[in-house]
């Protein structure tokens, strides 16, 4: 009990001050600080409503590309591109979605969720290439990608996939069938249910499987893995890149289907940051990243109600989630280090 | 003033806060610091060249402000990889992620939600009589607004410091090989310190310099990643000052190559010429990874 209160402690003491900071911040600035501050909680947990298609709905994505940061970061990979992944997932959903829109729902949302990731992963691929056969460091490339994808989008919304009266930069809405079933009442959608599922599964492939081993051991003790182990520490590291990247567009490709239903420019608010805040507050473990991506998720639905109610722009949350990765890096850094300096 | 001039002028233009940010990044990581909160040390500078201008009437107090700016973010970013001896990378996310929320929040105070931002008068060039009548060339490296020839004095500096004095010598050994260093008595984390200062005072300049001399007002997020641009000229520079020059010239060519390709007519999307110096450096580091060595120190926390 001791120990879990404990553990416990650095995450509230994190979030505790960031909230401080945010709310001294607004009130240097001359903005209405508690209002500001009460608006972000009414936003997260104010109503049902709130919790339900606020908060919980911003927490799949959220959720699901912090399991995959997680994965590359267990592997000492660095994926700061989910930003970039996410959109390449987005983009194959709402092709999938807009040529598959008549089939049967069974078979068309699994195909373009599917698609979502093989894109993610794709999109990463050619970070990982870079890496493999160049020793392009990752971190640099999938940085980059990032705003490469984001000129993409811009170019397909605007150009061939622009919806019919040529009037928004925005696609088309996809068809029926490749939408996911919603909870009545509610805008809660099937993704969140996957993304407890694909938490739970992760947090049994780390533990229970080979790949999770290995995985983890090429992060931890890259020299014991490739010497004692046998492991081949660069493909390992590579493929959970892959599988990371492959998250990322998942999340894009939930995010298509289940709640805008259409492609257009910044469908992201910066997910790809926030989750590594996620996964590094949840220690990379699977079942508290799932906790984690709730709280941020509350964080990013108070936001938006920040700005709505108090007008207070919603990236002043960036204080809040930077002061988390802060905190978590400094307690990391007392213990051990997050990721080794080689993985290659 | 035919499209080549032009495209020479708008490269070299383009080129100078590039320039800025990536010799202070070049100086960090010398001592052996990956610093990527330049990108949010760039926004800053930003912001601070926009306000300061704005208050204070004139260029060179705005961009005093951006290097205020800069070195705020900079001194947030040596705290906590330096002092606590977190992970460089992802604590300069972090401080980077800190530093677009703060911008946009002080910036939308300032200049409120309404949608009419604040506009600048952009610095005009200064014409250096007789250097600036050569063809084609003239005109791109003698009329520039003068943070592009400060600029190159800059890089004559970082240069002489860097690689002729003492000074710059325990920076260096600071970044190969701390150990070593410290035995010798060198205080590497405060050369460290010291450097990524100098280096986030330098993005400082480069944001003020592209708001008060190019685009005349700011924007949320309004580097667009030329920050970690800067991280990909100073590996292409081969962390050498004169490399990170032509590097630096490079980018401001491949943005500036969207003007020649409207300027020639072509049916190019937009977009896609947006990605160029994205691509760009991409394929510039692969290039260069291989045949290039970083101070062997690089990332690592020093005792």
């Amino acid at each position: 009990m001791i120990a879990f209160l404990r553990r416990l402690g650095l995450p509230v003491a994190a979030v505790g001050l960031g909230l401080a900071l945010l709310g001294g911040g607004l009130a240097l600035l001359g903005y209405d600080a508690g209002g500001g501050l009460s608006a972000l909680g009414r936003g997260a947990f104010g109503s049902w409503y709130a919790v339900g298609s606020a908060t919980l709905v911003r927490a799949v994505p959220l959720i699901v590309i912090g399991l995959g940061v997680a994965i590359a970061f267990r592997a000492g990979a660095l994926n700061i591109g989910a930003e970039g992944q996410f959109a390449a997932g987005a983009v194959a959903a709402t092709v999938l979605g807009l040529g598959l829109g008549e089939g049967p729902p069974v078979a068309v949302i699994p195909g373009v969720l599917a698609a979502g990731a093989l894109a993610g992963a794709a999109w990463i691929g050619i970070a990982v290439m870079l890496r493999q056969r160049f020793g392009v460091q990752e971190v640099i490339s999938t940085l980059l990608l990032n705003f490469v994808a984001d000129a993409g989008v811009s170019y397909l919304v605007q150009g061939p996939l622009q919806e019919s009266k040529h009037v928004y930069p925005q696609s088309d809405t996809i068809g029926l069938a490749a939408r996911l079933p919603v909870l009545p009442g509610s805008r809660l959608h099937l993704g969140f249910l996957l993304a407890v599922l694909l938490a739970a599964g992760l947090a049994v492939a780390f533990r229970r499987t080979i790949w999770g081993f290995r995985t983890r051991a090429v992060g931890e003790a890259p020299l014991a893995a490739a010497l004692a182990g046998g492991i081949d520490v660069g493909r390992t590291s590579a493929v959970a890149l892959l599988w990371s990247g492959a998250f990322a567009g998942l999340a894009g490709a939930l995010e298509v289907t289940g709640v805008t239903y259409a492609l257009f420019q910044n469908l992201s608010p910066g997910y790809g940051f926030t989750a590594i805040a996620v996964a590094l507050i949840a220690g990379l473990e699977p079942v508290a990243i799932l906790v984690a991506g709730i709280g941020f998720g509350a964080l990013e639905a108070g936001a938006a109600g920040m700005q709505r109610d108090a007008g207070i722009p919603a990236v002043a949350v960036n204080v809040v989630q930077a002061t988390i990765i802060v905190v978590a890096l400094v307690g990391v850094a007392r213990s051990r280090r997050i990721r080794p300096e080689v993985a290659a | 003033m035919d499209a080549i001039t032009g495209f020479l002028a708008a490269s070299v233009r383009i080129a100078t806060p590039l320039l800025w940010a990536s010799l202070g990044e070049m100086v960090a990581e010398r001592a052996g610091v990956i610093n990527l909160s330049v990108e949010g040390a760039m926004l800053a500078g930003c912001l601070g060249g926009a306000l300061g201008a704005q208050a204070f009437g004139g260029a060179p107090i705005g961009l005093a402000c951006g290097m205020a700016g800069g070195l705020l973010v900079a001194a947030v970013f040596a705290a906590v990889a330096i002092g606590a001896k977190t992970d460089q990378i992802i604590a300069g996310t972090a401080v980077t992620l800190a530093s677009v929320g703060v911008t946009g929040l002080i910036y939308q105070r300032v200049a409120g939600s309404a949608g009419s931002g604040l506009t600048l008068e952009t610095m005009p060039p200064v014409r250096i009589p007789l250097a600036a009548d050569l063809p084609l060339i003239g005109p791109a490296l003698f009329e520039q607004p003068w943070p592009t020839y400060l600029a190159a004095g800059a890089a004559c500096l970082v240069w002489w410091v860097v690689f002729r004095t003492t000074l710059g010598l325990r920076l260096r050994a600071g970044g190969e090989a701390a150990t070593a260093a410290r035995a010798q008595g060198v205080p590497v984390r405060r050369y460290q310190v010291a450097a990524v200062l100098v280096g986030g005072a330098m993005a400082g300049v480069a944001g003020a310099t592209l708001v008060l001399a190019q685009v005349g007002t700011f924007a949320e997020r309004m580097t667009a990643g030329r920050g970690f641009i800067a991280i990909a000229i100073v590996v292409l520079g081969r962390w050498h000052p004169v490399g990170v020059a032509v590097a630096a010239l490079g980018f401001g060519a491949a943005t500036a190559l969207q003007f020649l390709f409207q300027a020639a007519g072509a049916a190019v999307p937009y977009q896609l010429l947006l990605m160029l110096p994205y691509l760009l450096a991409l394929v510039a580091l692969t290039g260069a990874v291989g045949r290039v060595r970083s101070p062997a120190g690089l990332g690592r926390p020093a005792e």
